[in-house]
């Protein structure tokens, strides 16, 4: 697959934003390429890209965390160590940012270096959460984090799912959702996230597969 | 089939509300909860409702209490340290006999705790919300479609019973996504009226008058005299309960909320194992079945209950139990969730 430098992902709370990240980390790596994760949320609690620090370690994936996420200090603060990702040029970046407009404010900081660099910004949708059910609703929310990040998105990902009841049928029946997306929104597909179980069964018009494992999940799965 | 959405447990909560008739929110942010403030934000002025930020959380109650006085479905939600500061305002509104919900998006504690899931909150919900003679009805989900099915019931069976009703969740149940199928929308104008409401008179009828202070103690007995009369048959009617694998069980677990999804992992583990062990799960923690423990006690030695708390349901059990089986008691706190394997294992020391 080809990537720019840099890897913006961004989307509405709950579309699915940090395991397509972390897929997206391992497959570069898995690649041989040389990776760093950047975890931009600091609006969300639970299931983050933090909670994955010893996936990125076995992986030889370097991972800039907030650094006091997951511990004693409620302090939504990034680390400084984020401005090194602009200067090493040498490894790609995939940064994380926290959901809806809200989330993407804490990027809106880094739009010039980012803009200035070789990146995409991509918007990650799922078809299937309910404030983004239809092509309008989800580029209403793609223009607020837009505004909210200071950036122009360049690509779309489609990670549309049902979680625990994601089948076939409901992937195959997201592709017209996103290309209908697509259409007025200007944007490319360049992604479509699918189970690696299913991934034989499955074909797109437009874009690339990314076949992923489903690592943000519940302790009792 | 009805057309499913992936929600977050909290933003479930707030559309399953919406489409309960419900169009008056009054809350405060605080985490694990705060999705729900900020749906309610957002889709509340579409729809014509109101949603407002109050300056405190027992503000925000305090407007539950007046709204619901107006005979409209109203409702706040917080998190752990956020329910006790509303406290007092649902005393107040238990004893004006108003119905309405209250949301508790569990988290650790005591004190400020943590942000992680808990359910250390069973006794406030269930035995102390508040000073005085008092019950609310309190339901506790384990899945974000319970979730939004529990929200209408609760609001329906508050408005039948005229008293507050509690959705209990926690972290984990408000933070986590699964499918949703949403019942259709009811129109608040669609709802039963209510005649207490205090609506005013227009010249037509008597006052309607809510309250809560009875300065004659033969008044106020007799009045919490009646309202206990009505617990009781809301113990007879409303008690909510699933039985999984009970049948030909020689020991049972008892788990409610995300608990439950835990020990129903654990179960499954013990059943491939060849252990004959079941669940009961409490739907209603109050009213509570009790009726459903003592006798699955009459047939079993053992129970297990396991709760993300130091043991609080548990003593509930025991009452019901009555001394008729073993009660233990297994139980992560501070924001720990078990895994299904540390309640397996805990299984497979009482089958030994």
């Amino acid at each position: 697959m080809n990537f720019k430098r840099i890897s913006v992902i961004t989307g509405h709370y709950g579309s699915g934003k940090t395991n397509t990240a972390v897929n997206l980390a391992l497959k570069m790596a898995s690649e041989g390429k040389k990776v760093t994760i950047v975890d931009l949320d600091i609006v969300n609690p639970y299931f983050r890209t933090a909670d994955f620090k010893e996936l990125f370690e076995g992986n030889n994936i370097n991972a800039v965390l907030p650094q006091f996420a997951n511990t004693n200090l409620d302090i939504p603060c990034l680390p400084g160590t984020i401005n090194t990702v602009f200067d090493q040029k040498d490894s790609f970046v995939i940064i994380d940012v926290g959901g809806d407009d809200a989330g993407a404010i804490a990027l809106g900081r880094f739009a010039k270096q980012i803009v200035n660099d070789d990146y995409d910004f991509f918007y990650v949708v799922n078809s299937y959460r309910y404030l983004t059910a239809t092509p309008e609703e989800a580029l209403a929310s793609l223009r607020d984090i837009e505004a909210a990040a200071r950036i122009k998105a360049t690509g779309i990902i489609n990670n549309s799912n049902l979680g625990n009841q994601t089948d076939i049928e409901i992937i195959k029946s997201s592709l017209e959702f996103a290309e209908n997306f697509s259409d007025i929104s200007g944007l490319p597909i360049k992604l479509t996230c699918v189970n690696k179980k299913y991934i034989d069964k499955i074909s797109v018009n437009a874009g690339e597969i990314l076949p992923v494992d489903i690592f943000v999940k519940t302790v009792w799965e | 089939m009805a057309e499913k959405f992936l929600m977050k447990g909290n933003e479930a909560l707030g559309e399953a509300a919406i489409r309960s008739g419900c169009k008056h929110f009054f809350g405060y942010p605080i985490t694990p909860q705060t999705e729900l403030s900020a749906y309610m934000a957002k889709q509340m002025p579409k729809i014509n409702g109101t949603f407002l930020q109050a300056e405190s959380e027992i503000a925000a109650a305090n407007m539950v209490l007046g709204a619901a006085s107006a005979g409209v479905r109203a409702m706040t939600s917080s998190s752990s340290p956020g329910i006790s500061l509303k406290s007092e305002a649902v005393s107040y509104i238990a004893g004006s006999d108003l119905p309405c919900l209250i949301v508790n998006v569990m988290r650790g504690g005591p004190g400020l705790g943590g942000i992680q899931p808990s359910q250390a909150d069973y006794w406030q919900a269930t035995k102390a919300l508040g000073h005085g003679d008092y019950q609310l009805l309190v339901y506790a989900p384990a899945s974000v479609q319970e979730m939004v099915d529990l929200v209408g019931k609760a609001f329906d069976t508050a408005d039948k019973y005229r008293m507050p009703a509690m959705i209990l969740a926690d972290g984990m149940l408000g933070q986590m996504m699964e499918p949703v199928a949403f019942p259709d929308k009811i129109e608040p104008e669609d709802l039963p009226k209510k005649e207490w409401a205090t609506t005013g008179t227009k010249g037509e009828r008597e006052h309607n008058i809510v309250n809560s202070l009875y300065l004659k103690p033969e008044i106020l007995e007799k009045m919490v005299v009646e309202r206990f009369k009505r617990y009781e048959t809301v113990k007879q009617n409303e008690v909510m309960v699933e039985e999984y694998l009970t049948e030909d069980a020689d020991i049972i677990t008892v788990a409610y909320g995300a608990s439950a999804r835990v020990t129903r992992s654990a179960v499954n583990m013990a059943r491939e194992k060849g252990i004959k062990v079941g669940m009961i799960r409490p739907i209603t923690l109050w009213p509570f079945p009790e009726k459903t423990i003592s006798a699955t006690a009459d047939k079993v030695n053992k129970m297990l209950v396991v709760e993300m708390s130091m043991g609080q349901m548990v003593e509930d059990v025991k009452l019901a139990v009555n001394g008729k089986c073993d009660v233990e008691f297994y139980g992560r706190t501070g924001g720990i969730i078990p895994k299904p394997r540390e309640v397996f294992e805990q299984i497979e020391l009482l089958a030994k």
